[in-house]
């Protein structure tokens, strides 16, 4: 793409901003946030990626796996403050998360161990796992306030902690995890997959790219399952104290 | 020994197993940040008698109750049950010998089976056609009942179906919070014949919050009146006659909600 090219796509930053002047919607300053802040960030990864994958260095692979687990981690953990120690648990959630897939791929040797393979698909589990959370999250939060008096009626007739918890740590695993199930099955019908649709204007063959696609749906399929099991398996603990009393919403006394 | 002394000495034996407490709070206080929901709390509940627990809507009723198994525990003082400090109990052991049926009875999806074999299911047993049909008819339910959606049923119902679900428990103290707001005037009756059958026939330790002080008359043998956090007045149900304070006067006369 030529820079004039490049330029005239502001065009598409100019329409809704327009639109947002006109109608009153108030968004034009987000929009030019997320404008120069998506500009800048995909410029500055661009310019890491050239310079990791010119390097063949795996200190640098390792080290860009690790940034973008931390920027996973920050973005997650806003939305399950209400859960001790949940900066820890998503660590270990996308650590696991990680070795395991790429445990997997290169084990068996599926993809060649080069950064270019290790670095994408990284960014496509992590990104994936990082907005899992975030679903997982808001609704066990919900759903243990809403049957709060369920949880309670389980203890009382002589339930672990577990017991009293499980149907909200399944139905909230289920949620989370149907919105991935569900959008696999009409991929390809409505969209393309954003990743395989790069890959064939950048000049792959269309077939090579819906394989490597088909890898990549499966490996978010893995991705929405582990994440929201493991997550659920380590949050729910932090919701009950060691007397196996559900912590009460803002007691600092009940949680000893 | 003569007959007479093994009489007298065979009845003070008995009044103070009477009195033996099977719960006891000592200076139990529950703060939730800054407010103080019990204050000091200093009383007994006594071995197999029933003892109602009266008082004005946010008195801390529940939330006493709530610590007699062990949902809450104090933030000061000390609960114990059958003499020993509520720390020293397993929850869960604690909880099964001290059943209970909640304010709002939630009951669970699925039919009325499943929500009687929930007390069962936690422990990996199963619960008996039989033994389910028995419990369901004592609480003035018949078989039928059984595979209907719990959803589905009356408040009065679910009521019920609650209540026989923590008597599957076969524990020998039962906390009971407002178990009857609910019902009709003959379920009522059903269920007060039921409680008062259990704790004279099988001697379990009735703790009863209700709103209704007829009903506090009716079916205690002895009386807790809570106001604002405050056990004000404790002792046999007479207490729920006449007070000299004036605020439990007021209440007892209904003046104070
Ligand atoms: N977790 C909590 N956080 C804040 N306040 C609470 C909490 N639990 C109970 N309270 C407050 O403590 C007071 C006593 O509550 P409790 O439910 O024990 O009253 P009650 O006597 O059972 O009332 P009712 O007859 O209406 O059921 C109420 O004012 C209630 O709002
Ligand atoms: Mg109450």
């Amino acid at each position: 793409m030529s820079t004039t090219a490049l330029l005239l796509t502001l065009i598409f930053v100019f329409i809704p901003i327009i639109l947002s002047k006109t109608l009153g919607l108030q968004l034009e300053k987000d929009t030019v946030i997320a404008t120069v802040r998506s500009t800048v960030q995909l410029l500055l990864v661009g310019f890491v990626l050239k310079f990791v994958f010119d390097s063949e260095s795996y200190l640098f692979i390792f080290l860009m796996v690790s940034l973008m687990i931390g920027a996973a981690v920050q973005n997650a953990r806003k939305k399950g403050q209400q859960i001790k120690g949940i900066t820890w648990k998503l660590i270990v959630t996308f650590v696991l998360l990680e070795v395991l897939t790429q445990g997997i791929l290169l084990g068996f040797k599926i993809v060649p161990a080069t950064a270019q393979y290790i670095i994408s698909l990284t960014g496509m589990v992590i990104g994936n796992s990082m907005v899992l959370s975030i679903l997982f999250l808001n609704r066990f939060v919900a759903e243990v306030e809403t049957h709060r008096s369920e949880s309670e009626l389980i203890l009382s007739l002589g339930g672990t902690p577990k017991q009293a918890i499980h149907r909200q740590l399944i139905r909230s695993i289920q949620a989370s995890m149907i919105p991935t199930i569900e959008s696999q099955k009409t991929i390809g019908l409505v969209q393309l997959p954003g990743m395989m649709s790069g890959q064939i204007i950048a000049g792959a063959d269309p077939l090579e790219a819906v394989q490597f696609q088909i890898l990549v749906v499966f490996l978010l399929l893995t991705t929405a399952a582990l994440t929201s099991v493991c997550l659920g398996l380590l949050s729910y603990p932090t919701l009950f104290n060691e007397r196996m009393q559900m912590i009460q919403r803002g007691n600092d006394s009940s949680d000893e | 020994m003569t007959i007479w002394e093994k009489v007298i000495r065979l009845k003070s034996e008995t009044t103070t197993r009477l009195y033996e407490p099977a719960i006891h709070f000592q200076k139990v206080s529950y703060k939730v940040k800054d407010t103080e929901i019990l204050k000091e709390v200093t009383g007994s509940f006594p071995k197999h008698r029933i003892t109602t627990l009266v008082g004005p809507s946010g008195a801390g009723k529940t939330t006493l109750l709530k610590m007699c198994n062990g949902l809450l525990s104090p933030t000061s003082g000390e609960v114990y049950v059958e003499g020993l400090p509520l720390q020293d109990i397993s929850p869960i052991q604690l909880r099964r010998q001290a059943g209970m049926v909640l304010q709002n009875s939630p009951v669970m999806d699925g039919s009325v089976y499943d929500n009687l074999s929930l007390p069962l299911r936690l422990q990996g047993k199963e619960l008996s056609e039989e033994k389910a049909t028995d419990i369901l008819n004592q609480v003035g339910l018949d078989r039928k009942y059984l595979r209907r959606d719990s959803r589905n049923l009356s408040g009065g119902q679910q009521q019920k179906v609650s209540i026989a679900r923590t008597l599957l428990n076969e524990s020998n103290i039962l906390l009971l919070d407002e178990i009857t707001s609910a019902l009709d005037p003959s379920s009522l009756r059903e269920v007060e014949e039921l409680i008062r059958k259990l704790n004279e026939v099988h001697q379990i330790t009735v703790v009863w919050i209700t709103h209704n002080l007829e009903q506090a008359k009716r079916m205690g043998h002895y009386a807790w009146i809570m106001i604002d956090g405050q056990l004000v007045q404790t002792g046999n149900i007479s207490a729920l006659q006449h007070s000299d304070d004036p605020s439990v006067e007021r209440f007892l006369r209904g003046e104070f909600k």
